[in-house]
């Protein structure tokens, strides 16, 4: 992902404007999907409970399509450098954080959505595009795929705080610029 | 008790001039429908009904159907919607526990098509419909495959908050596939 190099090219050591773009409106959509999914599941049946499962699978629908745009983006557009008196063991934990986190921003809706077709409820984004099911109706594989969903979920749940602290830890602790450029901020040396 | 209601069904069909209307094979009949919520298509079906149907094709336009729906046997698709449709906003099936076809004409469009009116009760309303039907040999069958589109709010179906059609569409589609024995002449 990143080559630990000479720090003379001070232009490599920011995201691009797409890439910040695409970070901030990914945590938007996800902390909305999760609590969205949080509050509906127990709700009586209502108008209300059948919009906010809509709501939440566009937003699933869209979280993955940005995570496709993301990681395509990323194949293009190499992500600055760790800060160089970073330690190795830290740089492990982060490649597998970030590597954790895209696979599960892949994953939880897609069983989401797979779920969802098994209860026999097709997913039709923003209402108007069809996704076409791949599972037939199955009850016992929805109930399954819903537990999944959930796990997923707070697995998810569990990296991004984890995710936060660390940036957070960088900020004010080894007072390096890994929160400051996805801020948008330079470097403040 | 069954040879006193073999008698009476005979004679029902054997005195002159009474209409012989012929109830649908049950297990190979079915009535479904096709609502939109949010978009997202749902069906469902009526799983006990009664139906009855006269029809020659010499003389289509004599040709009668009356179905009679029991609306607490019905699947709406999922748990919830099953126990939900049931209730006093949807079918109110305490209240209401028949949903009603009779027809009152059979046009003939030709090669065996035609096109049904009669009079729809819904929970308690009734409403015109009027629907395309193909007719056909099936085994020694007739078959009747038709449909129609109601709106679901001439029939107060769905009342209070799921009167909304942004949520749950007005638009009903009706399927019926209706399985008679051919006469045999």
């Amino acid at each position: 992902m990143s080559i630990p190099g000479h720090e003379t090219q001070k232009s490599t050591t920011g995201y691009t404007l797409t890439a910040i773009v695409l970070h901030w409106g990914t945590a938007a959509l996800i902390i909305a999907g999760f609590a969205l999914g949080e509050y509906m599941g127990d709700l009586a049946v209502s108008p209300m409970k059948l919009r906010l499962y809509s709501y939440h699978k566009w937003l699933g629908v869209t979280v993955f399509t940005l995570a496709v745009v993301r990681l395509a983006w990323r194949a293009f557009h190499a992500p600055p450098p760790f800060p160089q008196k970073m330690p190795s063991w830290e740089r492990a934990g982060a490649l597998a954080a970030h590597a954790l986190l895209y696979a599960l921003l892949f994953a939880i809706p897609v069983v989401g959505w797979l779920g969802s077709s098994a209860h026999g409820f097709q997913t039709v984004y923003l209402g108007v595009v069809p996704i076409p099911d791949l599972l037939a109706k199955n009850k016992e594989l929805a109930e399954l795929l819903e537990e999944v969903h959930e796990q997923l979920n707070h697995a998810l749940f569990l990296i991004v705080a984890a995710h936060i602290g660390a940036a957070l830890k960088h900020h004010f602790i080894d007072k390096d610029d890994i929160l400051r450029r996805m801020i948008g901020l330079g470097g403040r040396k | 008790m069954k040879r006193l209601a073999a008698i009476l069904l005979s004679m029902l069909i054997f005195i002159p001039g009474a209409l012989y209307a012929a109830p649908v094979v049950r297990e190979k009949s079915s009535i479904s429908f096709l609502t939109r919520q949010m978009g997202v298509p749902v069906s469902g079906s009526f799983r006990r009904f009664d139906a009855d149907v006269s029809y020659d094709p010499r003389n289509a336009g004599k040709s009668r159907a009356s179905i009679t729906i029991y609306m607490d046997d019905v699947d709406a698709g999922s748990d919830d919607g099953t126990i939900e449709i049931k209730r006093k906003p949807w079918f109110d099936v305490k209240n209401h526990p028949r949903a009603e076809f009779v027809s009152s004409s059979l046009k003939d469009l030709g090669a065996g098509r035609y096109e049904v009116a009669g009079k729809m009760t819904i929970k308690g309303r009734t409403r015109d419909v009027s629907a395309p039907v193909v007719v056909k040999k099936d085994g020694g069958l007739w078959l009747f495959d038709g449909g129609f589109i109601i709106n679901r709010l001439d029939f107060s179906i769905g009342e209070g908050p799921w009167a909304d059609t942004g949520t749950v569409d007005d638009k009903v589609e009706v399927r019926f596939r209706l399985f008679a024995p051919a006469d045999k002449k």
